[in-house]
């Protein structure tokens, strides 16, 4: 959904994740979700009189996980109080970083080569969970709330972007990566549905060149749709407003996914006062530099180094949104060790002397254009039929794979093959399976024959598509698919026609 | 009043010659007579307290060795946590609340063979110079019961100097020790920022706050520094070393000591008795061997100014938690949550608590940050700075602890300012995270007693015992104060 011609969207991003420690930021209770209200506390999380904060040095190994990835400075940082009266904080103030951050001033590349800004990515803790009974669950209607303080000083961290986000696929693309980000750095599980990846986006409009204009923030953006529809609609909603003649106010905006719009939430009539000062239960942190450099030396392959990866074994462009969704979704790694397997099986396959040969020159290397072939074989199969829930064996997988880069099965097949691997819990021989299935990809004359008998039975088509209209090759592959119950293979029914066509006219 | 020293208590109750159920019975005996006229403790644990004094009493029996606060009777401020025991910082807000463990000093205490035998009277919230701001009513001063015992721990001096206990616990964010301790006529302590864990001392101002011992003798309060001393993982401002040793040091003495006393704290506004008395320490502490001499520390004027900033700030950030959600007083009746805040805070704190609530919200306010809460953290350093010039001449700085002695109940109430002026000599130290010790030394006006204060710089106790053991021995051979 684009803007009209001459106004320009601009977004920043302020993304919260849940660190993945085994315990909370200040005290010794376990950080699980999920587990009966309030049975994870203690005095410190609940804030009792007395009781002090100890700080995770767990969380804060995350927090510089988080920081070196994003490519920023870390920083020697002071916790301090943010101010104000909520009953899901317990102590009535969260214990949060402000003027001096851990992490500053990094950067995202994003796959379509674009760069967004970091400007911080503080710590903090979280607050507990209110849940309003009675009335449409909205605490103005609800008649008591509830609350659970499990989350009450989960370790938080607090991801800011610079204002570098100028569209919503942008946005949906920044906050993919991150989330790959933290889930490849171990930091945090990046599940937006339950809420440990936390995204509230900060969008204004303005004619392109003009400064910054006034921002809403966008809360309840549940899952990266969410994210892309409410910026769309938020940015639409501006301009709106904009080329009426009316004025955008700052203020909250919540999404209502169901309504498919943002409603006002709270209206900022001026800056709230926070009265943030020094947290004077804490010390001031100062990593270690050699601490610092040994996180940053121990970080995994982050995605964009992924996507290099991936895209050079399938012979594809880094930003191929195949490439991109293999990564993003995680499976990358498996497509590759499912080449690997092919490729052990190939070496596997040598007549004797030469494995001798191939063992002494130390690198089996296969030609470039049958491992691409098989990785993006690969590819295909694991992002577009390989439900995210599932999980196949990489054996067999790579076996499937094996059968339809030879022929041995057409995509069609395969598809049906992987379908019955996943039913019976990820393991079995495909080979086995196809014969069980009765599938196997039909013989080049057995297949040569059928294009003929169709050919043969629609004289006008096929001289139509002689005489070079192409719109009736579908057809005419629809037909041998039909007349070979699916067997065919349709790349080969078509290659097939092409090569009559030009026998015909030549 | 006085009875045998903990040390001597200790002794007997290890040798064997006492139990520790005797001496318990002893004291409770003492505050059943007394203490409805003091109100010196909240409340009297005696149970519990006969209970652990029967441990105590087992394990001697057995052989054992029951620490070296053996069936020593300790009483504890009230904003000390005592797991299944309310604790009320002696304000409404609390009622009701039971902590569900105890302070780290509480641990300390019963590991060393000590009987917590209840919790004592303050200031709510220790906010205040006289004990006269309890929601429970005032503490009186066992010297002249018109008198207040001075604040904010002014129950735990109290029970000290009346028998009550031989030891007792306090916190000092501004003077809360030293200023009761002095008004008493007891030992108190504030010990360097760091030493004592304060996990379980419900805050006032964190970054001031220390725990530290009240006792009727400079070696008393240092064997309960050393149980309660040392570093607590869960206190993250706890400093990382063990407890010092100083009550193997007292008698070490003071010659070649340096001795700077405060030329800013010895002049205009002390009291001329007070002011004779503390030259007088000087010139005990010259006899002994210290080369004595004046020092300028120019910043502490500024101390009193910062102090009521920095720790009404935090203090508004640190009691904000009251709030009628999860524990304590709930007002009923309101139609929403932010009517039950105010309607709750408004009758759950008393009037010098709203005072600096207030004060220290506004000075942490956008916009008012930078002049007030920023420029009393330079004071601050200002001040760090200034003792660190006069601890490159001396080793000790010594000053009154009070301005005046103890005051009637009453007299100052109506005047907060006044009020405040009672801790300008004891305010440095705490800004500063300086140890501090007041010693009794003899009598001012009316014959009451007057309090003379040894400061050191952090983690100098060991030759702030010294110093403070000679001026105790010399406070014995007195003569009535006469002004020059």
């Amino acid at each position: 959904m684009a803007l009209p011609e001459g106004w320009e969207m601009v977004c920043g991003l302020e993304v919260h994740c849940e660190l993945n420690t085994a315990t909370k930021l200040f005290c010794s209770c376990p950080n699980d979700f999920g587990s009966e209200p309030n049975t994870n506390v203690c005095p410190v999380c609940l804030g009792l009189p007395g009781s002090l904060p100890v700080l995770n040095a767990q969380a804060v190994e995350l927090a510089i996980r988080i920081g070196t990835a994003l490519s920023c400075e870390v920083k020697p940082s002071i916790f301090a109080r943010k101010n104000y009266f909520y009953p899901d904080m317990p102590k009535d103030y969260q214990v949060s970083q402000y003027d001096k951050p851990i992490n500053v001033d990094g950067f995202l590349d994003l796959p379509d080569g674009s760069q967004v800004g970091i400007e911080r990515a503080h710590m903090e803790e979280d607050t507990g969970k209110s849940s309003h009974v009675g009335g449409n669950g909205r605490i103005s209607s609800s008649t008591h709330s509830l609350v659970d303080y499990n989350r009450a000083g989960v370790p938080l961290v607090e991801i800011v972007s610079r204002p570098d986000i100028f569209s919503a696929e942008q946005a949906r693309a920044y906050a993919a990566e991150l989330r790959g980000i933290l889930v490849a750095t171990g930091a945090s599980d990046g599940k937006m549905e339950e809420g440990s990846m936390r995204v509230d986006a900060n969008v204004s409009v303005r004619h392109p060149g003009d400064p910054l204009g006034t921002r809403c923030e966008i809360k309840n953006l549940n899952s990266l749709r969410s994210l892309v529809r409410g910026i769309e609609y938020e940015a639409a909603r501006q301009v709106e407003l904009l080329e009426s003649g009316k004025k955008v106010r700052q203020e909250t905006r919540h999404w209502d996914e169901g309504a498919g719009r943002t409603r006002t939430g709270r209206v900022k009539e001026e800056a709230d006062d926070y009265r943030y000062f020094p947290e004077p239960d804490l010390v001031p942190l100062a990593p270690d530099a050699a601490w610092v450099e040994a996180v940053r030396a121990a970080l995994p392959r982050l995605p964009a180094a992924r996507r290099a990866a991936l895209s050079r074994a399938a012979g594809l462009e880094p930003a191929t949104e195949l490439v991109v969704t293999a990564v993003e979704r995680g499976i990358d790694a498996y497509v590759l060790d499912a080449v690997d397997a092919l490729d052990a099986a190939a070496f596997a396959a040598l007549p004797e002397h030469e494995r001798v040969v191939v063992a002494l020159a130390d690198d089996f290397v296969r030609d470039a254009a049958v491992v691409g072939a098989e990785a993006r074989t690969a590819l295909n199969r694991a992002v577009n039929d390989l439900p995210p829930e599932a999980s196949v064996d990489v054996a067999p997988f790579a076996a499937l794979v094996g059968l339809e880069v030879s022929g041995a099965l057409t995509a069609t097949q395969a598809k049906k093959v992987l379908e019955v691997l996943v039913e019976r819990g990820g393991e079995g021989d495909p080979a086995a399976i196809a014969a069980e299935l009765g599938l196997e990809a039909m013989e080049t004359d057995t297949l040569v024959t059928a294009v003929d008998e169709v050919i043969a039975a629609h004289p006008g088509d096929w001289a139509s598509y002689v005489g070079g209209n192409d719109k009736v090759a579908g057809m005419f592959v629809g037909k041998v698919m039909k007349a070979t119950k699916g067997k065919a293979d349709g790349k080969v029914v078509t290659a097939l026609l092409q090569q009559r066509r030009a026998a015909e006219s030549g | 009043m006085a009875s045998a020293t903990a040390v001597e208590v200790a002794a007997s109750i290890r040798a064997g010659t006492a139990t520790a159920r005797q001496v318990l019975e002893e004291h409770l005996g003492r505050i059943a007579v007394r203490d409805g006229e003091l109100h010196a403790f909240n409340e009297v644990t005696g149970d519990a307290a006969r209970v652990a004094a029967d441990t105590v009493d087992a394990r001697a029996g057995r052989g054992e060795d029951p620490g070296p606060l053996a069936g020593v009777p300790v009483a504890l401020k009230d904003n000390l946590c005592t797991r299944g025991v309310p604790t009320t910082c002696s304000s409404k807000i609390l009622a009701g609340w039971k902590p569900p463990y105890d302070a780290t000093v509480v641990q300390r205490l019963a590991a060393a063979g000590a009987v917590v035998i209840g919790k004592t009277n303050l200031d709510e919230f220790a906010m205040g110079s006289s004990t006269e701001n309890s929601a429970f009513g005032p503490t009186r001063n066992p010297h002249d019961p018109s008198r207040v015992p001075g604040g904010s721990s002014g129950g735990s001096a109290a029970a000290v100097a009346a028998g009550f206990a031989p030891l007792a616990l306090g916190s000092d964010t501004g003077g809360s020790i030293r200023q009761p301790a002095a008004l008493c006529g007891v030992v108190g302590v504030k010990p360097t920022y760091g030493l004592v864990s304060r996990y379980g001392l419900i805050a006032f101002a964190s970054s001031l706050d220390q725990i530290g011992p009240f006792a009727a003798s400079v070696e008393d309060a240092a064997v309960l520094l050393e149980v309660i001393a040392g570093h607590d993982p869960l206190d993250s401002t706890s400093l990382d070393r063990s407890g010092p040793d100083l009550a193997s040091q007292l008698g070490r003495g003071v010659a070649g000591l340096k001795v700077g006393l405060v030329t800013e704290l010895t002049g205009e506004g002390i009291e001329p008795e007070v002011a004779e008395r503390t030259h007088q320490a000087a010139a005990a502490l010259e006899a002994a061997g210290a080369v004595v001499r004046e020092v300028s520390v120019p910043s502490l004027t500024y101390g009193l100014s910062a102090y009521y900033l920095i720790a009404p700030a935090e203090a508004s950030s640190n009691l904000a938690r009251y709030d009628g959600v999860r524990y304590g007083l709930r007002t009923t009746g309101a139609e929403d949550i932010t009517q039950m805040y105010g309607a709750t805070r408004a009758a759950g704190f008393g009037p010098e608590v709203k005072r600096r609530i207030m004060l220290g919200t506004y000075a942490l306010s956008a916009g008012y940050y930078d002049a007030y809460y920023g420029k009393a953290q330079k004071v601050r350093t200002l001040i760090v700075r200034d003792f660190a010039a006069a601890y490159a001449e001396v080793d000790v700085l010594l000053s009154p602890t009070t301005p005046t002695v103890a005051f009637p109940l009453g007299a100052k109430t109506a005047d907060p300012l006044s009020m405040y002026l009672n801790d300008v000599c004891t305010i440095p130290s705490n800004l500063a995270g300086h140890p501090a010790i007041s010693v009794p030394f003899g009598t001012g006006a009316g014959g009451l007693p007057v309090g003379v204060q040894l400061m050191a710089p952090a983690l100098g106790e060991a030759t702030m015992f010294r110093a403070a053991a000679v001026v105790e021995a010399a406070a014995r051979h007195l003569a009535p104060v006469e002004v020059r």
